[in-house]
């Protein structure tokens, strides 16, 4: 998370420095949470245009009001089987500083679920399961009631230069 | 000082940076001996202003600086010094250093002053100092190594206030010199009812540690020479410990108090470097550039058309719709999508400037190198008002610099050599640039011996670019200084050719969308030919559909389209398919396949060709359908995703659609036709019309 985040959030929390905002959404019945900051807007699925070459999870770019915007499928980035999208598909666009670079990327998630209050101490560890390529975008684990709720670093999620594939 | 400054501090810098450029260019039309009192001025009145600004928001250190060149310049000006050639390469060189000064401020950084320190000592032994006509203000001292401590004792006749001399003021400007210790003796103050207030008793002994010659302390009590006693000793040498204090907190940093963000000049280290220099680049890629009021006023007349258009289309949405809104309608979208053309055109007008703003750093460098090179060269700069782009003008000074320089090592001769071969011994190195269709044509040309087409193709064959039994046109070989790998590594020199070489240029051209080509002829120089975009920001671009994606291929560089004749179709190796057309052989690429598109029409005789051109190859790629030919404007796709081989932007249609603009020589290298050491494909091609 960036420090400029950081630094709003306690602006915006005041006292309660520990807490968080996260927004939550639902993938293949599981519910992960993004810091709610990076959140810019939540929009529905739209044909976006194919960019050649891309990795499969890499959906194609859409025009944002004159911005050019990839599009990632959550669930191909995950190596969750893919659904067909329908007009409830959901596109929840974010800005995430990646390597130092400011970017716009739209995520095509299920469905929008929730925004929880999570304080950064009740947020568990992620169990060390080193051989899953996952792993490393995970920022964390919650228990919100009787739910578990994965935390997302997003900056990981979406610097797509780590692991650049071709797709055949 | 409620007033905060540092809205002022961009101008300032502009305007120290315009100053600069005019000291200069003035500079460099200065001939000791022959210069005249309005080119003196000029540069005394920039360097005055640039002084009087950085006084004004604190830069004490460019001030300061700037303050023993204007007493330089004053004095040529009003006659009591001859101009000299040293003076002049001095000056020049003060020019850079307060350049390197003013930027260093302006990305909020602590500037360099090693550089300053330097110049500003070699002008204080022209100017001897002690000789400076004027009352000397010069507030602050840099710091530099050997230091020694004077004692001073200062002592007024009673009167010194009667001369409207204040102690007080010149204790100050010593403590300003260095470190100052004061003893204050006040034995001579007589009884109360003997005390006369405009007298004074008081009487001073100093120790001043400085790195400031006796002359700089001589000059402040100048004043009171006559009204006092004073006495001036050395009693110390080099304190090492406290030439390090002295350095650490040098009184050039005054500047933070009055504006510049104290964070990063007080405290560097605070400050995570890293953000520092993230962003410093952005901030200097954000400078304001200077729009005639012309061009703005024509933008306001603009602006009222289209509101007028605007108010008559909505008067027609609110009325009935007959047959006669339909057609007053329809002229109304006529005259909105005249206005909103005009304006187009207008607003990337303002993004214009002339070329000279590129062209004006030649005479300096070229002056410069010919000197290091012993070459005499005259410029010629022709064509200084073409307008062209400013992101495009930023980006091709760089590889115009290189090509001059070239032109200055490489290209010409030496006046001996000049002579022997029966020319003038001064070379002409021209630039050139005008326009010709949507394009700025640049031309850098010089009389000089031209390519050397032997040793380039010895250079080319050592580098294993191509092989000894090729045969190749001098065009062909000259060609080669493009290639990468290409290096004349044998005539490194500071000038030119440290292995960074043409092909850079060559690709930070095309990366413009332009094109760089050269002409030769032995004996009678070269002549390099840069093509560009006049802006970077609109393309004429051809749509064509592939399978069920749109694309654009840059107008500029479509040849021609055709429909293909199959019998003129040959296999060449495993899957390229060559066409002949008229004379020439053209590799058919398969833009379906390069991008993996699956749906695609792929029989010959049902696509179309579009024959493109690129570092003149020409190659020919497969589409389902041509659409309409329209302007585009280019968004970056790398902006928020990453580069994308074959693919230089993006840009957003008439439906709100995204399309990606196709790059012809990136396409040709993901093709792979022109991998590093495969030009046999298209060698390739050659034999069969051998055969």
């Amino acid at each position: 998370m960036s420090e400029q985040a950081e630094l709003n959030q306690q602006l915006i929390l005041g006292g309660q420095q520990d807490e968080n905002q996260y927004l939550t959404f639902m993938m293949a019945g599981e519910e992960y949470g993004m810091d709610i900051l990076a959140v810019q807007e939540i929009r529905g699925w739209e044909d976006a245009t194919v960019i050649p070459n891309a990795p499969t999870f890499v959906k194609g770019a859409i025009n944002l009001r004159g911005t050019i915007v990839p599009i990632v499928d959550l669930r191909l980035r995950f190596g969750i089987d893919s659904v067909a999208y329908s007009p409830l598909t959901v596109v929840i666009v974010v800005s995430v500083e990646i390597k130092e670079q400011h970017k716009v990327m739209g995520l095509v998630v299920d469905a929008v679920s929730d925004v929880y209050s999570i304080s950064e101490e009740t947020a568990k560890d992620v169990p060390d399961f080193q051989d899953s390529d996952n792993a490393q975008y995970v920022h964390g684990l919650v228990n919100v009631g009787e739910k578990m709720v994965v935390l997302l670093n997003l900056a990981k999620v979406l610097d797509l230069s780590a692991n650049y594939m071709h797709h055949g | 000082m409620s007033i905060d400054l540092s809205q002022f501090f961009e101008v300032f810098f502009e305007e120290s940076f315009e100053g600069l450029d005019a000291m200069e260019a003035e500079l460099l039309n200065l001939e000791p001996g022959t210069e005249d009192s309005e080119t003196i001025n000029t540069i005394f009145r920039a360097a005055h202003s640039i002084k009087g600004g950085s006084g004004t928001f604190g830069f004490t250190s460019v001030s300061d600086f700037t303050h023993v060149l204007e007493t330089l310049l004053d004095q040529i000006r009003d006659g009591q010094r001859q101009l000299t050639a040293e003076h002049v390469n001095l000056l020049l060189k003060s020019v850079d250093c307060l350049r390197a000064l003013l930027s260093a401020l302006q990305a909020e950084q602590t500037p360099d002053l090693s550089d300053a320190n330097d110049l500003r000592h070699k002008f204080e032994v022209i100017l001897g100092m002690s000789e400076s006509t004027e009352n000397q203000d010069a507030q602050a001292s840099l710091p530099v190594e050997s230091e020694s401590t004077f004692q001073i004792d200062f002592k007024p006749h009673p009167h010194l206030f009667k001369t409207g001399n204040e102690p007080l003021y010149m204790i100050g400007e010593l403590a300003e010199l260095g470190e100052l210790e004061t003893t204050v003796f006040y034995d001579a103050i007589p009884d109360f009812e003997n005390l006369s207030p405009d007298e004074c008793f008081l009487s001073w002994r100093f120790f001043l540690t400085t790195a400031r010659t006796e002359s700089a302390i001589k000059e402040i009590f100048e004043w009171v020479e006559d009204d006092a006693h004073i006495e001036i000793t050395v009693c110390g040498g080099l304190f090492e410990h406290e030439a390090e204090n002295e350095s650490s907190s040098p009184p050039v940093e005054g500047g933070q108090s009055t504006g510049l963000s104290s964070s990063s000049v007080s405290a560097p280290k605070a400050i995570p470097t890293k953000k520092a220099e993230t962003k410093k680049p952005a901030e200097q890629s954000t400078t304001s550039i200077r729009v005639g009021i012309d061009k703005v006023d024509s933008l306001i007349n603009m602006v009222g058309e289209l509101v007028i258009t605007q108010a008559m289309l909505s008067q027609i949405g609110e009325q009935e719709i007959t047959e006669t809104t339909i057609t007053s309608l329809q002229e109304g979208l006529a005259q909105l999508a005249h206005n909103t053309r005009d304006l187009q055109e207008n607003v990337m007008r303002i993004r214009m400037l002339p070329i000279s703003f590129v062209f004006s750093r030649f005479p300096r460098l070229v002056r410069d190198i010919s000197q290091k090179l012993n070459k005499q060269v005259e410029l010629k700069l022709v064509g200084e008002q073409t307008e062209l782009d400013k992101t495009v003008m930023e980006k091709i000074s760089d590889p115009m610099v290189h090509l001059v320089r070239n032109s200055l090592d490489h290209g010409l001769e030496t006046p001996e050599e000049r002579v022997a071969a029966g020319k003038d011994p001064v070379g002409i190195v021209t630039l050139n640039a005008f326009h010709q269709g949507g394009n700025i044509v640049i031309e850098i040309m010089d009389d000089g011996q031209g390519l050397n087409t032997q040793r380039i193709k010895e250079k080319a064959i050592t580098n294993g670019l191509v092989q000894p039994e090729d045969e190749l046109s001098a065009d062909e070989i000259n060609e080669l200084i493009f290639m990468p790998g290409f290096s004349t590594a044998d005539e490194v020199s500071d000038i030119s050719g440290r292995g960074v070489g043409m092909d850079v240029v060559r690709r930070n051209i095309q990366a413009l969308n332009g094109s760089v080509e050269v002409s030769s002829a032995p004996g009678v120089g070269s002549t390099f030919t840069i093509r560009l975009p006049l802006t970077l920001a609109i393309l004429d671009g051809q749509l064509v559909k592939v399978a069920q994606h749109t694309y654009i291929i840059p107008l500029i560089s479509i040849v021609e389209s055709l429909q293909i004749d199959i019998t003129k179709v040959s296999r060449v190796g495993k899957d390229l398919d060559v066409l002949r057309l008229r004379d020439e052989y053209i590799p058919i690429l398969r833009l379906y396949d390069i991008f993996t598109h699956k749906g695609a029409i792929e029989e010959l005789d049902k696509t179309l060709l579009v024959v493109v051109e690129s570092d003149n190859h020409k190659v020919g790629l497969l589409v389902d359908d041509l659409l309409a030919q329209q302007q585009v404007v280019i968004k970056s796709l790398e902006a928020n995703y990453q580069k994308v081989d074959g693919i230089s932007g993006a840009t957003i249609l008439g439906d709100g659609r995204v399309s990606l603009i196709i790059d012809i020589s990136g396409l040709i290298k993901l093709s792979g036709l022109k991998r590093p050491g495969s030009q046999e494909l298209l060698v390739e091609a050659k034999v069969i019309e051998v055969a």
